[in-house]
């Protein structure tokens, strides 16, 4: 390859560099338009949203010192004994906990099942008939919309307190969101499997069964897993309307201003969060695996 | 691999002849079996911690089916304008949440990225720091910043702000991990600086890709903050859980469809700016 510095003459280095002042001016202007836009929908934002800085200044240190507060007392001398102070009800919280994790489970189970029952009808590869194409995919954005701790609030006015209407809640919302993904599945897949069973005249549940699942099984799974993590969030916290599980205690504990409590509840949540979360990371990259590897 | 995923032929005389394929297929139906019973075992076992009795649900679902037939026709309750104010308070929290955790995010994303962090104890710390911010749902947060500022849409926005501050620390920070080696070696080795290099060969790679995943999260919030108002923390879920409390469920209704058709036009709009931005629709895996 010749190297050679390559001297252009004069005046086309002047063209370039005029071009070149043009498209950056160009792009500067257009930076600060996008700037100008956002500052004004931030203050037309702000008035709506009662935003008032100097409050939140003049109260951070209620910030701070409330995270100052609900930090328990340990001494290093009575280590144990403090430990055991602040975590007064731990039998009690654990239980909550396994709750809050059960009910995770089960309204992901109701969601996945759901969505499995119905993403066939609404993928556009498989869907029998166009018209419940459209109902059952208006059905899954319903539900995927409302968030799920509306749907418990109205579970508990018709159920009444306890972990049923957070397990139903769970569920529908989850129907939803996983009935999108998984018609997204259905609708990537291959599609000689499909005309193979299609021509020796299997009918749509033969179809299903031996042409499409086979190649959506690992995905489901990963997806369903996904939905576990984030249902195992949301049933921290669907308590709050008294929907079973941990919340109930935290929004107590937090409304009542005890304020050790509030710690220890909070620290045993994130640590079952990041819990599961790694669990379900490692058996979703597992998927991943067998995944690419058929 | 196709063979020991298909059923297994009921006819001998084929069993005998593939030995291998049907002791693989045979294999396979033992697992589904055994996964299958592991299933409902577990599930067995939830319902009986939980306590759930099928019995509530059938009078559950008689109770329900009072209350949606309660919800029509939708009413407004002769609150419109209320419940029109509610809504403009739930897009301002979800927009000023969402560009404050953003603005955040931004810089302190770069010490939690490998690639452009100044340490590795640094890296980890902060990573640490987003990921006990995150396991901490956006309610709560509502809760402890209405404890903090008092009730309001302003606690809204702090909760929705720190909230996706942790979410986007994590994302910016792996975006700029996947970003291009080469242009920040060429800025480096014409002299440049790190912060050159980071202004013009790391920034210019990794901004549309930020900007779809804050347009994807604003969407995602306002959905969360219609729900915050439950906990009084601003927006259209203080007047929705009210409703609920005092059973006036057409204007439950009211409030539900008014939810759905803003979530809906404010996910075209995104979705468009997000087309515009990045010239693709698909969301960020999270």
């Amino acid at each position: 390859m010749a190297s050679g510095l390559l001297i252009l003459p004069q005046e086309q280095i002047e063209r370039l560099l005029a071009n070149y002042g043009r498209a950056v001016a160009r792009r500067r202007r257009q930076f600060y338009l996008v700037v100008a836009v956002l500052a004004l929908l931030a203050a037309v934002a702000g008035r709506y949203g009662e935003v008032d800085p100097p409050y939140l200044l003049q109260h951070i240190s209620n910030f701070t010192s409330y995270f100052g507060r609900i930090l328990p007392t340990l001494t290093f001398t009575h280590f144990a004994a403090d430990v055991a102070d602040w975590y007064w009800n731990l039998s009690g919280w654990l239980k909550l906990l396994v709750d809050t994790v059960l009910i995770a489970y089960l309204g992901t189970l109701i969601g996945t099942l759901g969505a499995f029952a119905t993403a066939f009808l609404t993928a556009q590869n498989t869907a029998p008939n166009g018209s419940l194409r459209f109902a059952v995919k208006r059905f899954h954005e319903f539900c995927r919309t409302v968030p799920d701790i509306v749907f418990a609030l109205l579970f508990v006015a018709a159920f009444g307190l306890g972990p049923l209407p957070g397990v139903l809640a769970i569920g529908i919302h989850s129907l939803g969101a996983l009935g999108k993904l998984f018609t997204e599945v259905v609708e990537n897949i291959d599609m000689k499997p499909v005309e193979g069973v299609r021509s020796t005249g299997g009918n749509f549940v033969e179809t299903v069964r031996f042409a499409v699942l086979p190649q959506v099984l690992a995905s489901f799974a990963s997806y369903a897993l996904l939905r576990f993590e984030i249902n195992v969030r949301s049933g921290t916290v669907i308590g709050i309307v008294g929907a079973g599980g941990i919340g109930q205690d935290l929004f107590v504990a937090i409304r009542k201003f005890y304020y050790t409590d509030v710690s220890a509840i909070l620290l045993m949540i994130i640590v079952t969060v990041a819990l599961f979360d790694l669990i379900s990371e490692r058996i979703r990259h597992h998927l991943a695996r067998l995944e690419s590897a058929r | 691999m196709i063979s020991s995923r298909t059923f297994l032929p009921t006819s001998p005389a084929v069993l005998a002849r593939h030995p291998a394929v049907a002791a693989a297929a045979r294999r396979q139906q033992t697992w589904a079996a055994a996964w299958l019973i592991a299933t409902l075992a577990f599930t067995a076992f939830s319902l009986w911690w939980l306590d759930i009795a099928f019995g509530e649900l059938g009078s559950g679902l008689a109770q329900l089916g009072k209350l949606v037939a309660q919800m029509f026709p939708p009413s407004t309750g002769s609150h419109l304008p209320l419940l029109l104010h509610a809504m403009g308070e739930t897009l301002a929290i979800a927009f000023l949440g969402t560009l404050t955790a953003a603005i955040v995010a931004f810089p302190v994303s770069f010490l939690a990225a490998r690639n452009a962090t100044p340490g590795i104890l640094i890296h980890f710390l902060v990573r640490r720091c987003f990921d006990t911010i995150r396991g901490i749902d956006v309610l709560i947060w509502a809760l402890v910043f209405v404890g903090v500022v008092g009730l309001g849409p302003f606690a809204g926005i702090l909760a929705i702000a720190v909230s996706d501050a942790g979410t986007f620390g994590k994302l910016f920070s792996e975006t700029i991990e996947t970003a291009d080696r080469k242009p920040i070696e060429g800025v480096l080795s014409a002299g440049g600086s790190n912060l050159l290099a980071i202004r013009f060969a790391l920034i210019p790679q990794i901004l549309p890709v930020l900007l779809s995943q804050v347009l994807y999260y604003f969407e995602s919030n306002v959905r969360s903050a219609t729900i915050i108002g439950i906990v009084g923390a601003g927006g259209i879920g203080l007047q929705l859980s009210e409703q609920i409390r005092t059973y006036d469920f057409d204007q439950v209704a009211f409030v539900i469809i008014m939810i759905l058709i803003t979530v809906a036009a404010i996910d075209w709009m995104c979705g468009k700016l997000r087309f515009y931005v990045i010239g693709r629709t698909t969301a960020p895996q999270t």
